[in-house]
């Protein structure tokens, strides 16, 4: 029997009795990190990385959790777990199974470049590893941060010049907060939706030095927005929320504006290429570091991606999971 | 190439047309003349033949990517835009260049006369050194499937905004078979033709939709009723001798119809109609789709002519005796129509627009209803005292269509889209019953929302059961009502129908698959309505 498989509740160990990230009701849950795909209400005990623990408590109210360090391992029926970084958001993680001399890990989601806020991706070498597919195709492939940042700078002085509103629509947990982090605070005032400015809350209590924000309130005057840049989830974005920031120019980050099409589709003024996911190369390099010879291919295009592995020498085989992605409109990967 | 692809990025950024037309006119000011001439070139419909096909271009792009041909088609699939895959899974450039517009195209143009191995090397040396977007427009303009999201009309405001020049004299001047290589900007576009004012047209009047009950209308008497044709809405120009055509996109078509060219001697100098262009064999219609082979090709040949005959039913008068007349009543315009048309036989290539008496508004209903029979597709109504506006304006001209044929289908294929909707499934194929077997009968397009396009993508990928290449046969679950104007014959199909201008009008979620129609239903419709 493998170290890990997929059952309909998620990825189950049964030498442990755990799983990781499922999407049913468990006894024990060790989760990757806190976007809702991933981190669901009603398992008994939820196991995650120090950094990840206050916004999933945050999400998902009382419940019974525990934390551990990157690295720290912790042993269930001969089976040794440590939580490893992903480098998709703050305190995302890998999840590294190993027993009797067999590794095996769950990636979670993951991206290899360093953003500056989520703890980088650290490579770890396994037999058998679990990758996400979502940009797994060739057509993806990110520039680097610094140069995209560089032409968010760029579009918000220029609309600041004009006097206009700069509304940025992005994931409220972790892309709001990397776009925080990143842009150039010199330009002008950042506010938030209310969405991203409660995570921020709890990130600054947990001591993670982020930038100045103001959470966008009906006291606010309508001029004192002009020229700042508002960072909303994209469920606030286009309906009447926007309104009291005319006049505006809309911008959305992610990954799917790589495709001229999706972008078009959005109907944005603008469309940055900035995804918390890795892209085609990220995929690839990710799956070679880890000297795995077995890869699972999950969310995204994994078809494609597993035929491709399996071209390049490796047993890989797709599975399906309850994690999102697939289609760019529906989510903002 | 950097200015004109600058310039492409700066219009993909936006959908305002006024900010493309600024930056159109901001790249007029800054280009060559020669680059300057070629992209009014491009963007008015004279692109460089295509040197390479796509075969060819997908497999060097993927050979130089590294990548096995199944994964660049995959890669195409989802992307829909060949350009843009290509310019996307390429390695980087490994240096930069900066040669002008011109160039690019002229090499291009050169790699006609090589032999295939060279092609390849020549292209593969563009790709090295060409930055994305660079590349991108280089792939576009070797495929010749070019556009940039700005129509000719569009392209004419910038260019007038640039030079100063009224937006009418410069369509004029754009006018013909002139490619840069046989003219240059100062004489194509700044000298001035003495001829160019008396082909300038007049704006087209345009009527809403009647939505409500025609009783609103008022008396019917204060109405003229006409049927409503389904053909190419235009302007004849006769003026100095000479003749015009125009299209309702202010698109200049004089050469696509040389069946009117003789009017410049039977109608007297000084006079505009205005009607529709429409394909007429012994005195009835034609199904539009014989006009549509007609309208895209680049010459009009005498088989064309002989296959699909064109005729204008005319039904107002702009200009009489070289005045315009635009703000004289619908009736009193009409009277001129009927008598000019009278005094100046036209052997039967303009028709006059033949009136519908009905003595109330429920007699008039019926004769809507009876649109098809009449090969047309509803009624036009005119008040009688209206002035000829210009533009799209509520109040004094209606079109009241006949309500579109309808029939439940099941959704078997699905692909995905390409440009705006690349990556999601919106191109289905619909089939009826005939027994147990379900038979394709169309394909539908459009008519969902784009959260209805995004519903049907989730499912299409969970119940996919084959694919052949982009296509993939799904269970047959959902049944659709698809809308058609028309029903028609056809042997190239399987089913034996063909409709025209198909679109789904709505998801009949209400509606097991089991009751979707059938073939027979089909061919009911095609007894009644079929031409």
């Amino acid at each position: 029997m493998p170290l890990l498989e997929f059952t309909n509740k998620g990825i189950y160990c049964a030498q442990a009795d755990v799983y990781i990230d499922p999407w049913k009701k468990v006894k024990r849950a060790l989760i990757t990190h806190g976007h809702a795909d991933h981190s669901r209400w009603g398992h008994s005990h939820y196991l995650c990385t120090k950094t990840a623990m206050p916004v999933i408590r945050h999400r998902l109210g009382p419940i019974n959790i525990e934390s551990v360090e990157y690295g720290e391992s912790r042993t269930v029926n001969g089976v040794k777990f440590s939580f490893h970084p992903a480098g998709h958001i703050l305190g995302s993680a890998q999840i590294r199974a190993e027993y009797k001399g067999e590794v095996w890990v769950a990636s979670g989601d993951y991206k290899i470049e360093d953003d500056g806020l989520a703890e980088a991706f650290e490579p770890v070498k396994c037999h058998g590893f679990i990758t996400e597919s979502t940009f797994g195709m060739p057509v993806y492939k990110w520039q680097p941060q610094a140069e995209v940042f560089a032409e968010i700078n760029d579009w918000w002085r220029e609309n600041n010049a004009q006097g206009k509103v700069s509304i940025i629509s992005a994931y409220a947990l972790g892309k709001a907060q990397r776009i925080m982090q990143n842009v150039d605070p010199g330009i002008g005032r950042i506010f938030t939706h209310g969405a991203v400015e409660n995570i921020n809350e709890v990130m600054r209590k947990q001591g993670i030095p982020l930038v100045e924000t103001t959470r966008v309130h009906s006291t606010i005057k309508k001029d004192e927005y002009k020229g700042g840049l508002v960072i909303a989830p994209p469920s606030a974005v286009g309906g009447n929320w926007t309104r009291k920031f005319q006049p505006f120019s809309v911008a959305i980050a992610s990954g799917w504006m790589n495709l001229r099409g999706a972008r078009r589709r959005r109907n944005a003024d603008r469309g940055f290429v900035l995804s918390d996911h890795a892209d085609w190369d990220g995929l690839n390099q990710a799956v070679a570091d880890t000297g795995a010879s077995k890869v699972i291919v999950t969310h995204g295009y994994t078809e494609v991606f597993t035929k491709w592995l399996r071209e390049q020498g490796y047993e890989a085989y797709g599975e399906k999971t309850q994690f999102e992605s697939e289609t760019p409109d529906d989510s903002l990967a | 190439m950097k200015p004109f692809a600058r310039l492409f990025t700066a219009l993909d950024q936006t959908t305002k047309t006024n900010t493309k037309v600024a930056a159109l006119a901001r790249y007029f000011a800054e280009a060559s003349p020669q680059d300057r001439l070629w992209t009014i070139a491009i963007l008015s419909h004279r692109r460089p033949k295509r040197t390479v096909n796509t075969t060819l271009l997908r497999t060097w792009a993927a050979e130089l990517s590294g990548l096995p041909l199944w994964l660049f088609e995959e890669t195409y699939h989802v992307v829909g835009d060949l350009a843009e895959t290509i310019a996307r899974i390429l390695p980087e450039p490994e240096q930069q260049s900066d040669f002008s517009l011109e160039y690019w195209i002229h090499y291009i143009r050169d790699l006609g006369g090589l032999e295939e191995s060279e092609r390849k090397v020549k292209v593969a040396a563009a790709w090295a050194q060409l930055n994305y977007t660079e590349r991108f427009v280089f792939n576009k303009l070797i495929t010749g499937g070019f556009r940039m999201g700005v129509s000719q009309k569009l392209m004419t405001r910038a260019l007038s905004k640039y030079t100063g020049i009224d937006e009418n004299i410069l369509a004029h001047r754009l006018m013909g078979n002139w490619t840069p290589d046989t003219t240059n900007f100062e004489d194509l576009i700044l000298i001035a033709d003495p001829n160019e004012d008396i082909s300038k047209p007049y704006p087209f009047y345009l009527a809403y939709p009647l939505e409500e009950e025609p009783e609103n209308l008022g008396d019917i008497s204060e109405w003229q009723v006409e049927r409503k044709w389904d053909g190419i809405r235009g302007q004849i120009i006769v003026r100095d001798d000479e003749v015009f055509v125009w299209s309702r996109g202010e698109e200049l078509v004089t050469d696509k119809f040389p069946e009117f060219h003789s009017l410049a001697e039977k109608l007297p100098n000084g006079t505009v109609l205005d009607g529709e262009i429409m394909p007429y064999e012994e005195g009835q219609p034609l199904p539009f789709n014989v006009l549509q082979t007609r309208i895209g090709r680049k010459n009009v040949t005498k088989n064309i002519l002989k296959k699909a005959p064109v005729v204008m039913i005319a039904y107002d008068l702009l200009e009489y005796d070289g005045k315009d007349i635009r703000e004289k009543p619908m009736e009193k315009r009409r009277q001129l129509l009927t008598a000019l048309l009278d005094e100046n036989p036209t052997d039967g290539i303009l028709l006059l627009s033949e009136l519908v008496e009905s003595k109330n508004w429920e007699a008039l209903k019926e004769e809507r209803a009876n649109s098809r029979a009449h090969f047309s597709e509803g009624l036009m109504l005119k008040r009688k005292d209206s002035t000829y506006k210009s533009g799209r304006k509520r109040g004094d001209w209606w079109k009241w269509k006949v309500d579109p044929l309808t029939i439940d289908a099941v959704m078997i294929y699905a692909q995905r889209g390409h440009g705006r909707r690349a990556n999601l499934f919106s191109d289905f194929t619909f089939a009826v019953w005939d027994g147990d077997r379900l038979v394709p009968f169309t394909k539908a397009y459009s008519g969902l929302t784009d959260k209805e396009f995004n519903e049907i993508t989730a499912w299409v990928r969970q119940n996919t059961v084959e694919r052949f290449g982009p296509v993939r046969s799904v269970t047959p679950t959902h049944v659709f009502e698809i809308a058609f104007e028309g029903i028609q014959q056809s042997s190239r199909h399987k089913s034996g129908v063909a409709l025209r201008f198909p679109r789904i009008s709505r998801w009949r979620k209400d509606k097991p698959v089991q009751e979707a129609n059938t073939l027979e239903d089909l061919q009911a419709l095609l007894q009644i309505y079929g031409i």
